[in-house]
Formats: C-alpha cells, sequence, structure tokens
C-alpha cells in the first residue's frame, strides 16, 4: 500500500504540490490527469525521490515504512519503480546490460523480454542513445519488465509511441501491473480470486486515456495547479474533462476549498 | 658518410634541447646501463617468475596464449625474446636489422626527426633495442603480434626505437604493452616508434601503458599513411606515472588514407600527462578521427588534438571528454587548422562531472550511488572501436575494468 498523505512539495523554493492525499491499495491501479505543468511529473519524481523535489510537509509511506525523507535506492529496493518521461543517456553503457542491472544481477531471459516490447534491435546500443519518444517508452518498460517494482508509476506511458506499438505497450503494462484478464495468479481458480490475488500497484500519467483501452484503472484524479481532486471513475474523468476541458476541474476545485 | 654517423651527428647536436612542451627531464640522474638479459625460447617464457608474467599480462602480454601471431619481449635494456609464428609476419631486434637488413635504412627516422629533443638524440646515441614488426604485401594476420617493453631496474632509461611496417595490401594487429615489475619506483622510457601503412594495408596498434609511480615516459611516435591506408591506434593509460608527454602524429600521404586515434587515460594524484594526437591530412578523401576520454582523480592531465586539412575533400573530427572525480585538473585542448577549400573538420570537448541526472536514473533502478557512480565512469571509458580484433578489444576491457575495481 502507498500512503501520501497531506503531502506538499517545493521545487527550486516554490510551491509545486499542497495538501496531497492519495492512498493505492495492492492490486490497484489509479490514474492522473492533469493540464501541462499542474504537477503531476513533480508528484511522480517525488514518490520516487528525486532529491530535487523537497517534501515541506506531509507524509509518503509504502509498505508501512515512513519513506517520505528516505534516498531513491532505498525506494527502489523497497519496489517502487518508474518510467521516465525523457531519461537521460548513459554513455558507454549498453541497454543490455542496464537491463541486467535491473534485474539485480539475477538470472534473466533477456532476449525474450526484449522481443516482446519489440526492442530486441537496441539491446547493444547505449542506454537511450538517440533513441526516438516511442522508443524510449519501449526501453523504459523493458528496464520495469526486469526490475519487477511493486508500485510502478508510470509517466504518459503512451505518448510518442507509434499505432504499431502502443498496444504493445498497453498490454505490457497491463502485465506488469497484474491488470492483463488472461493472467492467471497463483492460488486463483476464478476471475475473482484472481483479482483478489493482485498485489502490484500503479499510478499513471496519461493525457489520452488510450491506456484506459488496455487495462482497467481503479481510480482517476484531476491534478490541477497543484491540488489533487476528484478521485473519480477514470473514464468518466476523461469523458467529462474530453467534453469540458480542464476549467471545470477549476471551477469544481474553488467550490471544494 | 654512412646514414648512422650522419643521423650521430644530428643527434649530438640534440642532446640538451629540450622537448616543445611538457617537464623538462634531468636524464643525468638516470643510467643507461643493465645487466644483459640471457635470451629465452618460447618455452621457456612460461617459467618466467609469475610476478612478472602477471605484469606482462596487465600489459596486454600473454606468453600461454594461441592467440598471438608473435612475440618480442624486452627487458631493461636487452632483448629476452623475438619471434614470429605467422607467415608474412617478420619480428626481429632492431639492432639486428641495423646489421643485416639494408632495407631498414628507408625507415629508420624517416617519420622521425632524430634530433627532435633530446630524447630521440638519447634513444639514437644510446639505443639499446626495440622491435621491427613487418607484414609482407598482401599477408593478412591472423591474430595480433604482442611486444613487450619490460623495466625491471629502478632508475633505469631505457631506450628504444621501434619500427612497424604494414606493406602493400596488408592487413597487421599489434598490442604492445610498456610494464613495470612490481618493486621498480623511478625510471625514464624514451621509446620512439615508426610506423609505416603503405598503399591499401591497415594497421592496428593498440598500446597498454602500466608504469611505476615515479616514471617519466616520452614516447615519440609517427605514422605515414599511403592511398587508402589505414591506421589505427590506441592508447591506454590507466596506472599512475609520474610524468607523461606525447603527442604522436600520422600524416595521410595517399588519396583515401584514414587515421584513427583513441586515447583511454586515467590520472591518479601524482600524475601529470600531456597526451595528444596529431592527423595531417594532405590528400583529398583522407579522413582522420581522434577520440579521447580522460578521467583524473586528482592529476593534472592535458589532453590536446590537433587537425591539419591540407586538400579539398577532407573529412575530420575530433572528440575530446574529460571527468574531473575528486581534485586535480583536465584540460582540452582541441585544434583545426583548414588551410584550403572544401575542408571539413570538427572537434567537440567536454569538461565535468558526472550528471546528477544519471547517476539518479540508475539509483531510481536499484543501484548505490557508489555502484551508479562505478556504472557510469566504466561506460564513459568504454570506447567501441571499429575494426579493431575482438582479442584486442577484449585487452581493453579488461584493463578498463580493472583499474574500474581498483579505483571506484
Amino acid at each position: 500500500m502507498l500512503v501520501v498523505e497531506d503531502l506538499a512539495v517545493e521545487l527550486g523554493g516554490r510551491l509545486l504540490l499542497k495538501h496531497i492525499d492519495l492512498e493505492i491499495p495492492p492490486g490497484e491501479t489509479h490514474i492522473l490527469f492533469g493540464p501541462n505543468g499542474s504537477g503531476k511529473t513533480s508528484l511522480l519524481m517525488t514518490i520516487m525521490g528525486y532529491p530535487q523535489y523537497k517534501v515541506v510537509g506531509g507524509k509518503i509511506t509504502f509498505k508501512g515504512v515512513d519513506i517520505t525523507h528516505a534516498p531513491i535506492d532505498e525506494r527502489a529496493r523497497l519496489g517502487i519503480g518508474m518510467s521516465f518521461q525523457r531519461p537521460p543517456t548513459i554513455n558507454g553503457l549498453k541497454t543490455r546490460q542496464m537491463v541486467s542491472l535491473c534485474g539485480g544481477g539475477g538470472e534473466l531471459a533477456l532476449e525474450d523480454m526484449a522481443e516482446r516490447v519489440n526492442f530486441a534491435d537496441f539491446l547493444d546500443r547505449d542506454v537511450n542513445a538517440g533513441l526516438s519518444g516511442g522508443e524510449i517508452k519501449r526501453s523504459e518498460l523493458l528496464q520495469l519488465m526486469a526490475q519487477k517494482p511493486d508500485l510502478l508509476l508510470f509517466d504518459e506511458p503512451e505518448s510518442g509511441v507509434d499505432l504499431e506499438n502502443i498496444a504493445l505497450v498497453g498490454q505490457t503494462i497491463a502485465e506488469l501491473l497484474q491488470k492483463d484478464s488472461d493472467l492467471a495468479l497463483p492460488g486463483a481458480k476464478t476471475i475473482r480470486q484472481s483479482r483478489k490475488a493482485r498485489t502490484k500497484m500503479g499510478l499513471i500519467i496519461t493525457h489520452t486515456g488510450y491506456i484506459l483501452d488496455y487495462l482497467e484503472a481503479d481510480k482517476g484524479y484531476v491534478l490541477y495547479h497543484g491540488v489533487l481532486s476528484c478521485g473519480n471513475n477514470p473514464r468518466e474523468i476523461l469523458h467529462c474533462v474530453g467534453q469540458f476541458g480542464y476549467e471545470e476541474c477549476v471551477r469544481c476545485t474553488l467550490e471544494n476549498n | 658518410m654512412h646514414p648512422r654517423e650522419q643521423l650521430r651527428e644530428k643527434a649530438l647536436a640534440a642532446v640538451a634541447k629540450a622537448a616543445a612542451i611538457g617537464e623538462d627531464i634531468d636524464l643525468s640522474q638516470y643510467q643507461r646501463t643493465a645487466p644483459p638479459q640471457l635470451p629465452m625460447a618460447e618455452a621457456d617464457l612460461c617459467a618466467l617468475p609469475q610476478a612478472d608474467l602477471d605484469r606482462l599480462l596487465m600489459g596486454g602480454v600473454d606468453v600461454n596464449s594461441q592467440e598471438r601471431g608473435g612475440t618480442y619481449i624486452m627487458k631493461d635494456t636487452t632483448v629476452l625474446h623475438c619471434s614470429s609464428k605467422q607467415e608474412g609476419v617478420e619480428v626481429l631486434p632492431i639492432r639486428q636489422a641495423l646489421e643485416h637488413h639494408p632495407w631498414i635504412w628507408d625507415y629508420y627516422w624517416r617519420a622521425v626527426a632524430v634530433d627532435a629533443d633530446k630524447y630521440t638524440a638519447a634513444v639514437e646515441l644510446d639505443l639499446h633495442d626495440g622491435y621491427v614488426i613487418r607484414a609482407l604485401p598482401g599477408s593478412k594476420t591472423i591474430f595480433p603480434i604482442q611486444a613487450c617493453l619490460y623495466m625491471d631496474q629502478d632508475k633505469l632509461q631505457q631506450n628504444v626505437h621501434n619500427i612497424i611496417i604494414a606493406e602493400e595490401g596488408s592487413e597487421l594487429h599489434i598490442i604492445s604493452g610498456c610494464v613495470t615489475s612490481e618493486h621498480m619506483h623511478s625510471g625514464v622510457h624514451a621509446g620512439v616508434s615508426e610506423f609505416y601503412v603503405k598503399k591499401g594495408a591497415k594497421l592496428s596498434f593498440t598500446m597498454i601503458h602500466n608504469w611505476a609511480e615515479e616514471m617519466k615516459v616520452r614516447p615519440r611516435s609517427a605514422a605515414i599513411i599511403e592511398e587508402d591506408g589505414l591506421f589505427l591506434s590506441n592508447y591506454i593509460c590507466m596506472k599512475p606515472v609520474r610524468s607523461l608527454q606525447m603527442y604522436p602524429t600520422a600524416r595521410l600521404d595517399g588519396p583515401g588514407a584514414v587515421a584513427r586515434f583513441y586515447s583511454i587515460m586515467v590520472g591518479t594524484p601524482v600524475t601529470d600527462i600531456d597526451a595528444g594526437s596529431r592527423v595531417i591530412l594532405n590528400h583529398p578523401h583522407c579522413r582522420a578521427e581522434i577520440v579521447s576520454r580522460a578521467i583524473t582523480n586528482g592529476g593534472k592531465i592535458m589532453a590536446r588534438g590537433h587537425l591539419v586539412g591540407n586538400a579539398p575533400d577532407i573529412k575530420a573530427h575530433l572528440e575530446c571528454r574529460g571527468l574531473l572525480l575528486g581534485g586535480g585538473a583536465m584540460l582540452a585542448v582541441p585544434q583545426l587548422d583548414g588551410f584550403v577549400d572544401g575542408v571539413e573538420m570538427s572537434h567537440e570537448a567536454a569538461v565535468g562531472k558526472i550528471a546528477q541526472e544519471e547517476i539518479l536514473y540508475l539509483q531510481s533502478r536499484g543501484l548505490t550511488e557508489d555502484e551508479a557512480t562505478a556504472t557510469i565512469v566504466r561506460g564513459f571509458l568504454s570506447v567501441d572501436i571499429p575494426g579493431l580484433p575482438p582479442q584486442l578489444q577484449a585487452e581493453i576491457d579488461r584493463a578498463v575494468q580493472a583499474t574500474n575495481e581498483e579505483s571506484m
């Protein structure tokens, strides 16, 4: 379980997020909507533990451990992983080596995994070197497949992905989050049991909502000007934003405050 | 007058001549003689003390390997072993060549000037030995030839002259290690290397330096590359060295000739390295690439690069990157000179620290900060060198890896 309580975050002395409350129980995936610059990426980076995002109030707890000020690698080892929007290039480090590092040095069916996200041709390239937006998404997915985190943070996983690969990306995310319907989890006989046996948690930033075609999300939020609101059915939010724009969220937020 | 006498005269005039750049070494502090070594048969080399074999191996010289086409080992001032297993490739000591093979005079001091400075002069006046490696026309080496210049006697000045010739259409790969023994502390190594790459030939030369902390090293190298020839030079210096100064120069003397220099250097606190590469492009369609990666942990590294475009339709690039990790100084000095229309030359130089963003990215995948830093440094130093045989790429990777494990 991820619990975020009354979180306030500063970046470079500017308050970016305030009064954020969020709870993701095991097995659930939540969706984060919001216009550009509303603080969505900042929220994910804060949960991941990027030190430039300074927590000035509130608390983050994961699996019962207070991680509010824990270093980033400690959070990773506790089971948090993130798919980044614009990860840096690492010269001289092959993607193949990077994926092994993500797997913690254990045995990996690396080639098979790469095949699955259509990335086998890139394994001997330096990490993120010269990749297009869509290729970066698949590289990030491959790394997460090896890392196997329990809480997965996705920053716009479908943006820049071409039509041919969008289903692949969507299905892989669903698998990682144990949301794909074919997945038989250990000890589960019925679909209901299978659902209950889910343990993975997800938080996904999306603008387009395409990802919702591939997995059932449990809850959606709108982040506007650093304030989280709505907490509603994600499809409904998407529909509403599509129809009335984020203006409606402003009115709603104003009313709530 | 015999050419040797003329050379001696020129050398005598230069015995006190300081080099154009770098610390001026007082050579009177060092001895130029050492007890001669008895030549050893190849089978006996394996019986050398394990400590010596380990040091040789650090320089890429493996006396047990089947994947070497020939071997030259010189200890202090004399030749320990010299042999070639490969048809079409001659390996012989330079003293022997000077005595018995008149063709050597077409190459001896033809690329490097004997009176360049006091170090070249000393190599002529007190020549200990060195190797001549020659690939006959059209011959292709399967395995690299290995050469080692081993120094064991403290306070020695080792004077070496090497000549490497790749005849027309041949392909030759050499790994050359310069190594000091475990107990050696200080000394001078003056090494002249002259490379001749004939029409359509390909020569790769990989040099690995493993010096002692108080060693002062002055390599003096030059290459002449003819039409469509390729000269590939790799240089690795990852161990402490007190003072190293060199500026190997390749002259592209025929259309379509290519030179590539790759250097990987690490500077520890005692180190003062001034190392560059220079390529002079004299004909159309010549190409050149100079790549250097340097890290300092407290030492001073000056990484130079110089491209001279004297003909149209040439293409050359210079890339020079340095990391400062914990003190020291890193200086990058790229220079591009174009003297005609139609040259295309570029450079990129960067000096800095490891990007925090990269460390955090690796940490988010579960690596500790130290592991992340070591991984990035390893990546920084790993350069893919096109055209290098796998055995030699493996030697380079091994040298980089070994240093990483020690220092990180």
